[in-house]
């Protein structure tokens, strides 16, 4: 009987871990894709036959690559398709993606086809690492990522060293664009901050203003700094700052019952929405009605699952993209986001959407091609961001800065009967 | 005034919720001798078993936290059978390191079958919520259920250990492991019993933590655990009315410090309390010096 059991824990956990090998099996795969194309580019003429053998028995896989002619542009990404961020992660996966098969459709990037490929990180940094490196096995040539910003903190020091273009859809933190080598499309942390308080002030929601943030997390602190520093400048006052950490972020009650002391019109919640809901649920347990305001991590609270939407009638937060929008690119976009993938994109798949493009922009502006080194394609493509102007999802007129910042304007959008709407 | 009473009231939602889960520990420990790190996480699957009852079965309430207290029970019994058993003989590190072997287990287990999104748990607890002062004071349903739970369990607990004899069995295993077999008790069935309680408990446990702060995630039971074993410790380990003292005091001392000195330190102060606490009586609050005869 003992033997038995323990050859029933053997198995499962044999079980669990081939859980684990399968995605890596299918990385091995890619992998050799790219191999196979790589081959296939600087031995055309030579080995054909080969080639069309290799190609053929990575049929399933290669089909893309062994269309295009001498190549394809990998553009990797990292972000969460797994954990509390997973959201993110998947939408920055799925409108990366719908960008991609739009591009690839219209022509690629001049004239070569575009794959792109997405690994999990789990909203944590050391996979980040792991992922960046599964990537780069993969072969990739520019990075999208990563999704947030703990992880791209721990990934630019490794792009820096590679020299490989990197342009992070979402990740706030100041620091990820210190090195030359990396954009990003959203607003920085303390770009957030001071444009919640540019927004909150000009449009007079409130000026009284109490602040709760996760001092443990660099994104959340990061924001609420900034916050502190503009508010005044825009006539706000902020009555109270509370912090929480990782490692207590389920009781708010202390918090917001200062909150409720301190007479704050407007809480700021500069963290993300798993947190914030539970936020929400208490300030209604104890009976305190405030206007909510968050930033990027709020997008999603109304896709939590089994969460009441009522908590959150009211919430506004700042955010560059709202699928409600009626011009053409917005239409266009939630359109086949809405087919693919049976759901309303949010910011981040916005964000991501915008990258892609922005690249395209670029690499075009640069003239850039597959058979050109990783590094080569940084240092081409750096000036050219530079040059571009476009009209994306997230903003009109998007444009680079020397720092890889981006600059456009600033949109809110409120949550009424369970839904976006532009705040404006 | 008003405020102050609030931020107690908080701690004390809190520190009942710590108090159950410390009961848990100190059970196991008090008479099985070992720390079973998988405390929290069984908590957990309590939480999930009482969800899926809830949200995806639509049974009523009540059967929902019989659900998660049987489904937590069998857990533990399985758990206790399988990975500390085969252990009775071996050193307290190696059953220390099952247990937290069992904890990862668990939480992985979770991972894979409902996915790594955090769920929103719907309160099981529909008591109405009581308004004192004027509305600035707000008691909600789930913790006047918390208090009373935590003080009806420790009851039921003191109750069956002192009257019972599966209870004087269970003290008997406490005091002396091999005096007890001598005296014809099956110290495996006691140890066994142990855990089903126990583990009942982290059902119940379960159930109010996530009504309480209705988030659901594999993580869910890590951090309470960990800070409800500190409870457990600082109420004196193995002790029962320790664990809900240790509890209580951990919630109030969380919250007021968090209200009073600063958001940031609190559990920095709370563990500081620890040590001091540790420092001055070792053997926690409430815990019995017990002198090794030699």
């Amino acid at each position: 009987m003992k033997k038995f059991i323990s050859v029933a824990l053997v198995a499962a956990m044999t079980a669990s871990l081939a859980a684990c090998g399968s995605s890596s099996e299918s990385t091995d795969t890619a992998a050799e894709t790219t191999a196979a194309a790589e081959e296939a580019e600087t031995e055309a003429e030579a080995a054909e036959e080969d080639t069309e053998a290799e190609a053929d028995a990575d049929a399933e896989a290669a089909d893309e690559s062994s269309d295009a002619e001498g190549g394809v542009f990998v553009i990797g990404g990292t972000g969460p398709l797994t954990g509390g961020a997973a959201l993110y992660g998947e939408a920055v996966n799925q409108g990366a993606q719908i960008a991609v098969d739009e591009i690839n459709e219209a022509g690629g990037i001049n004239g070569y086809q575009v794959e792109w490929i997405f690994e999990d990180d789990e909203h944590d940094a050391e996979k980040a690492l792991n992922a960046y490196n599964t990537l780069k096995d993969q072969g990739i040539q520019m990075f999208v990522g990563t999704v947030t910003s703990g992880p791209c903190l721990a990934v630019v020091e490794e792009t820096a060293d590679d020299n490989m273009f990197q342009l992070t859809p979402s990740g706030t933190t100041a620091d990820i664009t210190a090195n030359p080598n990396v954009f990003r499309m959203c607003f920085s942390d303390p770009a957030q901050g001071t444009k919640s308080a540019q927004y909150i002030g000009e449009h007079g929601l409130a000026t009284k203003v109490g602040v709760i943030y996760d001092s443990s997390d660099p994104y959340s602190q990061g924001i609420y700094e900034a916050f502190d520093e503009a508010a005044p400048e825009y006539g706000i006052e902020v009555v109270a700052a509370e912090a929480f950490t990782a490692d207590s972020k389920t009781d708010f009650k202390t918090q917001i019952q200062k909150m409720k002391d301190a007479e704050a019109e407007l809480v700021f919640l500069p963290f993300y929405y798993t947190e914030a809901a539970l936020v929400l649920q208490q300030s209604k347990e104890l009976d305190y009605a405030p206007i909510f305001f968050g930033c990027d991590g709020m997008d999603g609270i109304l896709n939590l699952e089994n969460f009441d939407t009522s908590l959150a009638e009211g919430l506004m937060l700042l955010t560059p993209f709202s699928a409600d929008a009626t011009d053409d690119l917005t239409v266009n976009f939630v359109t086949k986001y809405e087919e693919a993938y049976g759901s309303t994109p949010i910011q981040f798949a916005a964000d991501a959407y915008d990258c892609i493009y922005a690249i395209k922009l670029a690499a075009e502006e640069a003239g850039i091609t597959p058979d050109m080194s990783v590094s080569d394609i940084c240092d081409a493509i750096v000036p050219a961001m530079q040059q571009i102007q476009f009209d994306g999802l997230t903003g009109a007129g998007i444009t680079f800065d020397e720092n890889g910042e981006p600059e456009k304007e600033p949109k809110a959008v409120v949550i009424e009967n369970g839904a976006y709407v532009s705040a404006d | 005034m008003s405020s102050f009473l609030s931020y107690l009231i908080s701690g004390i939602s809190l520190g009942s919720v710590y108090a159950i889960i410390a009961l848990g520990y100190t059970m196991v420990y008090g008479i099985a001798k070992m720390l079973n790190f998988a405390h929290g996480d069984v908590i957990m699957v309590g939480g999930y078993i009482a969800f899926i009852c809830f949200t995806e079965l639509g049974v009523p309430p009540v059967i929902c936290i019989l659900a998660a207290m049987i489904g937590c029970l069998v857990l533990g019994v399985v758990i206790e059978r399988i990975a500390y058993k085969p252990l009775r003989g071996a050193s307290s590190l190696s059953v220390l390191i099952t247990a937290i072997g069992v904890s990862y287990f668990l939480q992985n287990s979770a991972l894979i079958i409902f996915g790594a999104d955090s769920k929103t748990f719907t309160s099981l607890i529909s008591i109405p919520s009581i308004s004192l002062m004027g509305g600035d004071v707000i008691i909600s349903g789930v913790t006047i259920a918390s208090i009373i739970a935590c003080i009806v369990i420790v009851a039921a607990l003191m109750a069956f250990i002192n009257k019972t004899k599966a209870g004087q069995a269970m003290l008997a295993v406490s005091e002396d492991t091999g005096a007890a077999t001598l005296m014809g008790i099956d110290v495996n069935r006691t140890i066994a019993l142990t855990f089903a309680i126990g583990s009942a408990l982290a059902g119940i446990a379960g159930v109010l933590l996530c009504s309480a702060y209705p988030t659901l995630s594999s993580q869910t039971g890590a951090m309470p655990g960990i800070k409800a074993f500190t409870a457990a410790v600082f109420g004196g380990i193995g002790s029962i009315p320790g664990a809900m003292i240790g509890g209580m005091v951990m919630g109030i001392v969380e919250n007021l410090s968090k209200a009073y000195i600063s958001s940031q330190l609190s559990d920095a102060i709370v563990f500081a309390l620890l040590i001091v606490i540790l420092l001055v009586r070792p053997t926690g609050l409430m815990g019995k010096n017990i002198q090794e005869k030699v």
